[in-house]
């Protein structure tokens, strides 16, 4: 006992001597994108799951840093022997934050809600292939499936398959109440979000007592903020030129981890001229991915030929299909019957990987005789005229979705690539459970869709977050868009 | 009579820029639309006077071609100031006191009365970014500066003797505006240009600093600060050379303008005989 007062005056003698009471149990968390409303199961911005995923909502089952998927909300679950159905046990003893108590009514409405006809989910495809939920007593419940689905218990650790209660689903674009181990305190927009630790959580409690999430849009403020310890995390630092800084100083750790993040320079597959296979073929000879990661990204993320993750076991390397050859792309060219190139328009949205990257593209493309007049939109207007209304003949985007390789069966995707082989292939493989075909299948549609060069794959994003030295349990990799707080500790 | 030293000094700053500008036709120390990054980031040296940018670009070559991009949007809008502005001053001047004199002078003050930078940025924000957009929301605003200074400086020629002798020779209004008026309130007009031309370039970098302005790969000085700024604790050159490039056009401009004043304006000039 007397060790423990000794211990704890020195612990406040430190905490005095640095003059930050606060620090111990506070973390300001610094992103650049604010969320537009604080609901995941009702918008497609990455920027929600970032403030509300694990910290605030939970699904029946959840991403691990690692990219692994663990039970959640459900303790166990049982799947029938043809894999159609799958009964969920729940943890008992867990609430909302309004009191309310989390049962197997709560999953049901969850579920039901996200794949009704009028579900404003932005990933309906997840649930696609649930045809029933049933209710067998307030712990268990039973979905079931049309058809065997391999990914399901992946597909329900979503930031968008997270379980929220009907008493409450009303506000929550402003003020979310689910099960996590934090709870929403206030918003004010344009500035910050404050979470306080849930101290009824089922599950280990959170080490920190608050967070406060802080959205700032700009790198040269991004810089400063780190720089004067304003924030303690920077998750997503959007200016890697900055990162050897922060590695040198003692004060900061960096953390460069992976993401589910394909950047790619997307072709307008529908349209002329992009619509001739050569035409693609050729401007991925014309682009040299390494300088791109050098001069965009400062080094930081893996070059990638397909669009799939080189961190997935299933990850085929098919950069080689690709490499940079502008000689060979002038001759695709000359084949395709564009001898003297063409112009064409390439828009930019926002983030630095695609302003930098696209300037360079450009003038890669220019080296083959391509004119790709830079148009830079907001996201807003890009989300309208380049993914909504196809009006684009290139662009840059990072897919920070996992294991999105599907999107590529849908022809009406803002690529607009339509193969009936490679849309069959999805539909067998969404049916295959067995691991070694599931395998097979996602290697023959990796090797697919870089044949065709649908789009120029350029890397994989790296993520880079930056923290005050000492600071314990942040995610490094981001299989899924998410700062989870909930094992984040001061040391 | 002897020039003031403020016109040799602005006009020698100026010169350098101008000549940079025009010499980027023709020849710069490197081709700024071929990247080099292996290169980048360069310090100062033999080969590259002002070291390489991020993406290896040599900076001499992109302030070069930065000082073209400038100075043609800068002048362009002025030149759209000067057409329109002037014109509708000496209209009002002519007319002084009706009611198409009221039309016009009250239309400048109407668009005098909107921020300058504010309406320029919603103008290439809905048009579309690029130097051509940029011109006309610049061009815009220096349409009622001219006129205004038109207008002032002819309606005190309007009351002048020789004026009213023109007038008795039965000269229009029209004809005596530009015979008479116009020659008289020329080196004004060339000292308001001046000025209106270094608030230009002021203008064309605000708006390419935050990326309205002309678009990759041209080369503009206020998207090369701007691309810079997080570099400024690693490279402080690359945001250093831009910003002074701004720096000294604008002032060579102003004491171009000032010193002009003092050589043309003709009651400094009595002043100091």
């Amino acid at each position: 006992m007397k060790l423990l007062t000794t211990m704890m005056l020195a612990g406040s003698a430190a905490m005095l001597a640095t003059g930050a009471l606060a620090q111990n149990t506070h973390i300001d968390v610094a992103m650049q994108l604010e969320p537009p409303n604080l609901d995941p199961t009702g918008g497609a911005a990455q920027a929600i799951d970032s403030v509300v995923y694990s910290n605030i909502f939970e699904g029946l089952t959840r991403f691990m840093s690692d990219g692994s998927v663990v039970p959640g909300l459900a303790e166990r679950w049982d799947i029938s022997d043809d894999g159609l159905v799958y009964t969920f046990h729940l943890r008992s003893g867990v609430t909302f934050h309004d009191g309310t108590s989390m049962d197997a009514e709560d999953v049901k409405f969850s579920l039901d809600r996200a794949r009704a006809e009028d579900s404003t989910n932005a990933q309906k495809g997840l649930f696609a292939n649930i045809t029933d939920v049933t209710v067998i007593d307030p712990l268990t419940v039973q979905v079931t499936l049309s058809v065997p689905t391999g990914s399901f218990l992946f597909n329900m650790a979503w930031g968008d398959a997270v379980i929220v209660a009907p008493e409450s689903i009303g506000t929550a674009a402003t003020n979310p109440v689910g099960t996590g181990a934090f709870v929403f305190q206030d918003w004010v927009q344009g500035d910050h979000i404050s979470i306080a630790r849930n101290p009824g959580y089922w599950g280990t409690p959170a080490v920190l007592e608050s967070v406060t999430f802080r959205f700032i849009s700009d790198p040269t403020a991004a810089y400063a903020a780190l720089m004067a310890e304003d924030v303690d995390v920077f998750a997503g630092y959007p200016a890697p030129e900055n990162v050897p800084q922060f590695e040198a100083d003692p004060r900061f750790q960096v953390l460069i981890g992976n993401t589910e993040g394909e950047t790619i320079l997307a072709m307008n597959n529908g349209a002329e001229p992009f619509n001739n296979r050569l035409v693609r073929k050729a401007v991925a000879h014309a682009i040299d991915r390494q300088a791109i990661i050098d001069g965009a990204m400062y080094g930081m993320g893996t070059p990638i030929g397909t669009h799939f993750a080189p961190h997935n076991p299933d990850y085929i390397d098919l950069t080689g299909l690709s490499n940079y050859d502008p000689e060979l792309s002038r001759q695709l060219l000359a084949e395709a019957g564009y001898p003297d190139g063409f112009d064409t328009v390439m828009t930019l949205p926002p983030p630095s990987y695609a302003r930098r990257g696209g300037e360079i593209i450009a003038a890669q493309l220019r080296e083959v005789g391509i004119n790709a007049e830079i148009q830079n939109q907001e996201w807003a207007q890009w989300l309208e005229v380049t993914f909504g209304g196809h009006d684009y003949g290139l662009t840059i985007v990072s897919h920070t979705e996992p294991m999105d390789i599907g999107i590529y069966a849908n022809p009406g995707y803002y690529f607009q690539y339509d193969n009936p082989d490679f849309q069959k292939l999805m539909a067998t493989l969404n049916q295959t459970t067995e691991p070694a075909a599931r395998s097979d299948l996602l290697k023959q549609a990796q090797t697919i869709i870089a044949e065709d060069y649908v789009n120029g794959y350029l890397f994989e994003l790296a993520i880079p977050t930056i923290a005050r030295a000492g600071i314990e349990g942040l995610w490094l990799n981001q299989p899924t868009a998410a700062i989870d707080m909930t094992a984040v500790s001061w040391p | 009579m002897r020039m003031p030293r403020s016109l040799i000094l602005g006009s020698l700053l100026t010169m350098v820029f101008a000549g940079g500008a025009l010499l980027s036709f023709i020849w710069t120390p490197y081709d700024i639309e071929t990247l080099a990054i292996p290169q980048r980031l360069q310090t100062p040296t033999g080969a590259h006077w002002l070291g390489t940018d991020q993406l290896g670009r040599d900076i001499v070559s992109m302030i070069m071609m930065g000082a073209r991009t400038s100075i043609a949007v800068a002048l362009l809008a002025v030149g759209i100031g000067i057409c329109l502005g002037v014109p509708l001053g000496l209209v009002a001047a002519a007319r002084r006191g009706s009611m198409l004199d009221e039309v016009i002078m009250r239309g400048n003050d109407l668009i005098f009365a909107f921020p300058s930078l504010v309406i320029a940025i919603l103008i290439t924000a809905v048009f579309g970014a690029g130097a051509t957009n940029a011109i006309i929301a610049i061009g815009i605003f220096n349409i009622p500066v001219f006129a205004r200074v038109t207008r002032g400086a002819a309606l005190s020629f309007w009351s002048r003797d020789f004026i009213l002798a023109a007038r008795v020779a039965g000269k229009s209004p029209a004809r005596i505006s530009v015979e008479h008026i116009l020659p008289n309130i020329a080196n004004l007009l060339i000292v308001q240009s001046t000025i209106q031309f270094s608030l230009g370039i002021l203008a064309v970098a605000a708006l390419s600093y935050i990326g309205l302005g002309a678009q990759p790969p041209t080369a503009s000085w206020g998207r090369m600060l701007a691309d810079a700024q997080t570099l400024a604790s690693i490279a402080p050159h690359v945001a250093l050379v831009p910003g002074l490039a701004i720096v000294f056009t604008v002032l060579g401009l102003n004491l171009m303008g000032d010193g002009l004043r003092d050589l043309l304006d003709p009651r400094i000039r009595v002043a100091r005989t």
